[in-house]
């Protein structure tokens, strides 16, 4: 967590935080793993969004409102409670929605996705049609002008939360460049297809176009224009993918202390043992890292520094690096249990895996890295 | 004062000149008074062709009269009262400048933060003015060849002697101290207790009779550490730095200072060492070995180079981070070994990429240059043994700030003179 928050944002983050640990604790999740087709249920979907969940980065003009004027800071303290928690819910694909429509969406666009994102009452998911941002998607959606609009035909990348969305975002790449529509979910030829999903309760799906009339007034932007707003979502969601790893990390880290402390061989408690406490020093680093280098790229982003880029690829490369490697460790100095079912460390294991893989693998931010210090693109 | 406090340093000024008026002026003194570096050239390079410090002097009093010395350091000692953003202003308005870094280590961010902390009122106003005009250089002389990290273990023996201490022993691994000017010296004055319990620390004069120093030829062929020896050295009395025996608290808050320095959060740095002119602060030495190699095009180095990149940041962001949990109590002081560690692993990573990519070049070179990352790369393990031991850090973070029990100790509590030492 950040170490300077203001009051407001600690009240903030204690009531999100009570709110989660009472309404959805680890046995719920393991519960709604198998009950709940979406991994969550929209009415408790809606408490959250009553808590701010949703309006965080919207205007107030547009129905929103962040708690300490740095709406994106104030968002990332509930990634990083949902990953202390491995909590189910679409709080990435709908914030990235919800800026992106104020970012660039038309009055109308806004009066009529808006008001039911920021309540609850539907659901948005981010649809990655083409390679972007330097980050290979998975996505495979050609894009065919017409007379007064596009034909879309093809595959999106894994889409969080595609199959329950009400709306898509779809970004593909047209003649003129990066381009982004705003899709409903039932618009004729378009269809969800679940995929299995290493998360227990965050659900992907292969969205599909099959010649997908779209008209011009579906673009969120100017046509090939989106590749700052593009570059922008990338920069929210990662930056809340690693809020919600550096979170997942630390509380596996707290609950590997305890029992290192608790348990006994040789009669005497593991972490009195240099080479395991040498371990966990390495260990305690590599945490501190990872939450200073997420809440660097969080304030780099929220303040639009020149660097903001860079920051959060490298935040991404070395908690996405860093992040596993500190979680099989505390799996291996659990022993045998720490690899059963019934523990806890596998769920957590399931989302910072899903984090790390989705929205550019560390190979690839670092990659980017190397383009921000001046290297040039590589041929592909 | 705790010896794990962290510096009082204020974090802003709202009452002093305000940050961006005080960085213009700076900008402009800088611009009109300071010589630049040369293209390509650090500070550190230069520190290699300045054998006798003079060149840092003479920069430190140039600061020093213009009054942009010691901006952290309290105006009673000839400091400017300033707080840490603006010596940040200033360190960043200063990269394309040659500077006297040899000064900010470990002359004032080690030893007169020390001094601040426990000299008497004589001994600050004594030394560290005359530091920050240039006219005195410190090292400090702990390590003894008899052992590195167990530094409470030391054998040089004070003895008093009415009002002055008769020093005997020898000290290791202080640098440059055959062009520095005043040492902090631990000895042991009580040999009947506790090791802990029985040391003291003292001011003391380099240069002067009884004192012997050999420069250490070291596998890079530097031979800027050295060792010392003393034969029978009368330092007064007065030169003790907190109490007598209770020299160890003196030494906990030199280390921590120590710490701070390494791990890059002392207030009392001035200047970078490592930053060529033109980078604006974001040098790669690895960029540049990509670019001689001719290897910036292939996607393994490109992955190595951003790789150190992403070190490189996260180093400073952990370093910030701990300096802030520090100062608002988030952290304990021990927290400085974080940085530490991680800035020392990263070099060995840092080395070991910059071998990948030199290839060839490592082990057969044709240029004349002064540097070559082969023989740089012989003391790859230098950053992990400076300044306490890689081992002695991860024992601090496991046992004071996660709390786990402390590695047993044959000495524990007995008369130093009833333990087995070399």
């Amino acid at each position: 967590m950040d170490l300077r928050l203001t009051d407001d944002q600690q009240l903030f983050h204690e009531t999100t935080r009570k709110f989660l640990e009472s309404t959805c604790p680890l046995e719920t999740v393991r519960q709604l793993a198998d009950g709940e087709p979406a991994g969550y249920e929209r009415g408790w979907w809606k408490s959250g969004t009553a808590l701010g969940w949703t309006s965080l980065l919207v205007t107030e003009e547009d129905g929103g409102g962040s708690v300490s004027g740095h709406g994106l800071l104030d968002l990332v303290l509930v990634a990083e409670e949902m990953g202390r928690l491995v909590s189910p819910g679409p709080l990435m694909p709908v914030n990235v929605v919800t800026e992106a429509l104020c970012r660039s969406g038309t009055d109308e666009q806004r009066r009529q996705v808006l008001p039911g994102l920021l309540d609850g009452a539907s659901i948005a998911s981010w649809c990655w049609g083409a390679p972007a941002a330097g980050i290979d998607t998975g996505g495979a959606v050609r894009v065919t002008p017409t007379t007064d609009g596009f034909i879309i035909d093809g595959v999106s990348g894994p889409t969080e939360g595609g199959a329950e969305a009400d709306v898509h975002l779809v970004t593909v790449v047209t003649t003129a460049g990066p381009t982004q529509l705003l899709v409903p979910s039932n618009h004729p030829g378009v269809r969800a297809e679940k995929m299995h999903s290493l998360d227990l309760v965050r659900r992907y799906a292969k969205v599909s176009f099959d010649h997908v009339e779209v008209p011009r007034e579906m673009v969120i932007g100017e046509v090939g224009g989106a590749a700052g707003d593009v570059e922008h979502q990338l920069q929210t969601a990662v930056v809340l993918q690693c809020a919600e790893m550096a979170g997942a990390v630390e509380r596996v880290f707290e609950f590997t202390v305890e029992y290192a402390t608790d348990r006994y061989s040789f009669g005497r408690p593991l972490v009195s043992y240099q080479a395991l406490k040498h371990r966990f020093a390495d260990l305690k680093t590599w945490l501190e890292a990872s939450l200073a280098t997420a809440g660097a790229a969080a304030r780099s982003v929220d303040t639009a520094s020149k660097s903001a880029a860079e920051l959060v690829s490298v935040a991404k490369a070395y908690i996405g690096e860093r992040g596993p490697a500190i979680l099989q460790d505390c799996v291996q100095l659990h022993g045998g249990i720490g690899v059963t079912w019934d523990h806890d460390l596998h769920l957590y294991l399931r989302r910072v895996m899903v984090d790390v893989t989705q929205l550019g693998m560390p190979r690839e931010h670092r990659e980017r890295v190397a383009v921000s210090m001046g290297m040039g693109e590589v041929e592909r | 004062m705790s010896p794990f406090e962290g510096s009082t340093v204020a974090e802003g000024d709202p009452e002093g000149e305000d940050v961006e008026s005080f960085r213009l002026r700076a900008r402009a003194w800088l611009a009109e008074n300071m010589p630049r570096l040369p293209a390509g050239y650090t500070n550190a390079m230069l520190i290699r062709e300045d054998e006798t410090g003079e060149r840092a002097r003479r920069l430190q009093r140039t600061l020093f009269e213009a009054g942009f010395a010691g901006i952290c350091f309290p105006v009673e000692y000839g400091g400017q009262g300033l707080s840490r953003a603006h010596q940040r202003a200033f360190t960043r308005e200063s990269l394309e400048y040659q500077m006297p870094t040899q000064f900010n280590v470990p002359t004032f961010t080690i030893l007169a933060a020390t001094l601040l902390d426990y000299g008497t009122e004589e001994q600050k106003v004594r030394h560290i003015p005359a530091m920050l005009r240039g006219d005195e250089l410190w090292v400090q002389f702990l390590s003894e060849p008899s052992g590195g990290s167990d530094l409470a273990g030391l054998v040089t023996r004070a003895s008093r002697d009415g009002d002055v201490f008769i020093l005997n022993g020898s000290k290791i691994w202080s640098t440059g101290a055959f062009r520095a000017d005043y040492a902090m010296c631990l000895a042991r004055t009580d040999w009947h207790a506790p090791k802990h319990r029985g040391l003291t620390m003292f001011i003391m004069k380099i240069h002067q009779p009884g004192v012997e120093i050999q420069q250490i030829n070291m596998v890079n062929r530097t031979a800027e550490f050295c060792q010392e020896f003393f034969d029978d050295v009368p330092i007064p009395a007065s030169d003790v730095v907190g109490e007598v025996n209770d020299g160890w608290t003196v030494a906990s808050r030199l280390l921590f200072h120590e710490r701070d320095a390494v791990g890059g959060g002392s207030p009392f740095a001035s200047g970078v060492a490592v930053v060529a002119a033109g980078h604006g602060g974001q040098r790669s030495e690895l960029l540049e070995l990509a670019g001689e190699t001719g290897t910036i095009g292939d996607p393994r180095v490109r992955q190595l180079v951003a790789e150190d990149r992403v070190n490189q940041r996260v180093q400073g962001q952990l370093a910030q981070r701990i300096t802030t949990g520090i100062r608002t109590g988030a952290f304990p002081p021990p927290a400085g070994a974080m940085p530490r560690l991680l800035a020392a692993t990263n070099t060995e990573r840092n080395f070991d990429m910059a071998v990948e990519i030199a290839g060839s070049g490592i082990g057969a070179w044709t240029h004349d240059n002064d540097f070559n990352w082969g023989e740089a790369y012989l003391n790859r393990q230098g950053g992990s043994l400076g300044g306490g031991s890689t081992e002695m850090a991860r024992n601090i973070i496991s046992e004071r700030v996660l709390g786990m029990p402390r590695e047993y100790a044959a000495d524990r509590d007995r008369p130093f003179d009833e333990v087995r030492h070399n």
